[in-house]
């Protein structure tokens, strides 16, 4: 293998492959035996060993071995490669980690990655279609909606679910459903104008 | 955070197996080796900072296919405990009926934390108390039984004036629970000898001498849901806080009344953001009943509820802004168009 393999960036780490591919460990689905078996949980799986987990990220299947502790956030920045998503907090406070999870915003920092198995994940690299901006990032370019940018990827995402929810129908409301994301520049008034730009757009289509 | 083990329970019976492994009954629920996972906005939080050591999540998502619902049957709302937060908190027929239900819920955490966060986990919500969420202090009972509180003759502008002890005064940060305490909710339970149903006004005990122990749930235990008695469409859920939204209370009031011909019938008050529990205000209720509101019945509602609060160095404020928040909200319930 070469080292362009091996690099974590690339979506494929060699030693995790390899414990991963010897079928150490699964997570392993529970369900209760039915018949008069006695019933009993199986053993839980060495905790220290990596889990083969399946994410669906942007229409992709993704197979990644990762340590049960690591979140949908590190997994996407660490195992799979996609470092739009930001990590401002790590602990749910800031939405800079903010990324759909079956089309509803969640913070991906406290999602841990086993738990998404199965679930379709949309990121900020998923938006665009065919080189065109998702109209919510074309908005937030023309409203200036931004200083530094840290904290625009989760902005975005967040933002086009407030107005998926029906949230975006006064300003008042676009502060209120947006409150979740912090931007420390203070980029707020042309945030709420770029929800306002996109809202009829992405409504129509 | 620790390395743990991850395991997918897919229905009730599975999940209550896979806890039982390691579930001793004498150790208090937080500490217990086997933690259920719901949406993880608190459990991996806590995990995170070290204040929570699970050697095993139990992940009890799949379960709201069966403890996931919102039912209003026969004038009764049954919820169940994997509902989310987002998905009552947006529900039309309970906004209309339990509007007390519907904003505690979307004046709470943020909408991408609502959409994870499940009615049962956010109950089992642990208190914001900073000394309790950094390990670095070696003080704090709740942490570890016996060290001392670091809160005390530290800085307490966010802790609780009413039902402290010698031990802890850590805030009870919810909002949903003064909500459902206030309309006398029952809590549903499944354990291996099977479901029971409590008053959720004994669920969360106060801190006492052991403040350690939160609730009367046991390792082992899992909440399904939670059921209101009755329809309170004139009740309201007031939150005062730092910032006006995404942040916790810093006092709230959950009010429930009925009125006949102007007077009051029957009066529901809960405190949050002041209490280390979630606080029904009883005293303050009898001074309300059979009563007309006016301006100096609704002070001497809020003098009744917080006749017993002690404050310490920097939350003392929180007894005149919690009554505050009391006169506004009967205020507010009295005004509603229903
Ligand atoms: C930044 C931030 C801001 C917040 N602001 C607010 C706020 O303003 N108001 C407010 O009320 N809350 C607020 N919260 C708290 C949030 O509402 C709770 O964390 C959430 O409701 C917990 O639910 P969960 O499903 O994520 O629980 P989890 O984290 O999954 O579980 C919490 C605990 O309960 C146990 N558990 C979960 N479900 C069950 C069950 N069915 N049976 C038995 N045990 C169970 C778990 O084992 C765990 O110990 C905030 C949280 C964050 C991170
Ligand atoms: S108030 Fe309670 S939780 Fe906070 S430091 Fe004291 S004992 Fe710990
Ligand atoms: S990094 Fe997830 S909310 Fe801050
Ligand atoms: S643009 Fe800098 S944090 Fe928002």
């Amino acid at each position: 293998m070469s080292d362009k393999i091996n690099s974590p960036r690339s979506g494929f780490d060699r030693r995790a492959f390899l414990t991963g591919a010897a079928g150490t460990a699964v997570a392993i689905p529970l369900t209760a035996r039915a018949g008069n078996e006695t019933a009993q949980a199986p053993e839980a799986q060495d905790p220290a060993a990596p889990v083969q987990v399946t994410l669906r990220i942007n229409g992709d299947s993704r197979t990644l071995a990762l340590d049960a502790r690591t979140t949908v956030l590190d997994a996407l920045r660490e195992h799979a490669g996609l470092t739009g998503s930001k990590k401002g907090c790590d602990h749910g406070q800031c939405g800079a980690c903010t990324v759909l999870l079956d089309g509803q915003r969640v913070v991906s920092c406290l999602t841990l990655a086993s738990a998404a198995e199965g679930r379709e994940i949309t990121t900020i690299e998923g938006l665009a279609e065919g080189g065109k901006l998702h109209p919510m990032q074309q908005a937030f370019i023309d409203q200036d909606a931004f200083q530094c940018g840290y904290c625009t990827p989760g902005q975005i995402m967040s933002a086009i679910a407030c107005v998926r929810e029906g949230h975006a129908d006064s300003d008042d409301n676009i502060r209120e459903y947006m409150s979740g994301n912090i931007c420390r520049c203070a980029a707020y008034p042309n945030i709420v104008a770029a929800v306002k730009q996109a809202a009829p757009e992405i409504l129509k289509g | 955070m620790r390395s743990f083990s991850y395991q997918r329970a897919s229905d009730p019976q599975a999940a209550l197996q896979a806890l039982a492994v390691t579930a001793a009954a004498t150790t208090p629920l937080t500490e217990a080796s086997s933690q259920p996972l719901a949406g993880g906005t608190t459990l991996i939080d806590l995990m995170k900072l070290d204040v929570m050591r699970p050697e095993r999540l139990v992940d009890i998502n799949p379960l709201a296919g069966n403890w996931a619902q919102v039912d209003l049957d026969g004038g009764n709302l049954k919820l169940g405990a994997l509902a989310h937060m987002s998905q009552v908190a947006g529900h039309a027929e309970v906004r209309q009926n339990y509007p007390v239900i519907a904003d505690s819920l979307k004046l709470a955490a943020s909408p991408q934390l609502r959409n994870m966060a499940t009615l049962g986990g956010n109950v089992l919500q642990r208190t914001r108390c900073s000394y309790f969420r950094d390990v670095s202090y070696a003080e704090c009972n709740k942490r570890n039984p016996g060290s001392g509180c670091a809160a005390m003759d530290g800085f307490n502008r966010m802790h609780a004036v009413l039902g402290t002890s010698h031990q802890c005064i850590a805030t009870y940060p919810g909002d949903f629970a003064q909500a459902l305490i206030a309309l006398d909710a029952a809590i549903e339970i499944t354990s291996k000898s099977g479901p029971r149903s409590m008053s959720f006004a004994e669920f969360h005990r106060a801190p006492g001498d052991t403040p350690a122990i939160e609730t009367v749930l046991a390792p082992g235990e899992l909440i399904s849901g939670f059921a209101i008695d009755g329809r309170w469409p004139r009740s309201v859920y007031l939150k005062v806080r730092d910032r006006q939204s995404y942040e916790f209370a810093l006092a709230s009031a959950a009010v429930a009344l009925d009125l006949q011909n102007g007077v009051i019938n029957d009066a529901r008050l809960a405190l949050g953001g002041v209490a280390t529990v979630p606080w029904r205000a009883r005293e303050a209720e009898a001074v309300l009943k059979g009563q007309k509101l006016d301006d100096a019945l609704a002070e001497r509602a809020a003098d009744a509820a917080f006749a017993d609060a002690r404050g310490r160095q920097h939350n003392a404020f929180k007894i005149a802004l919690g009554k505050r928040v009391v006169a506004h909200a009967l205020k507010k319930a009295i005004a509603m168009e229903i």
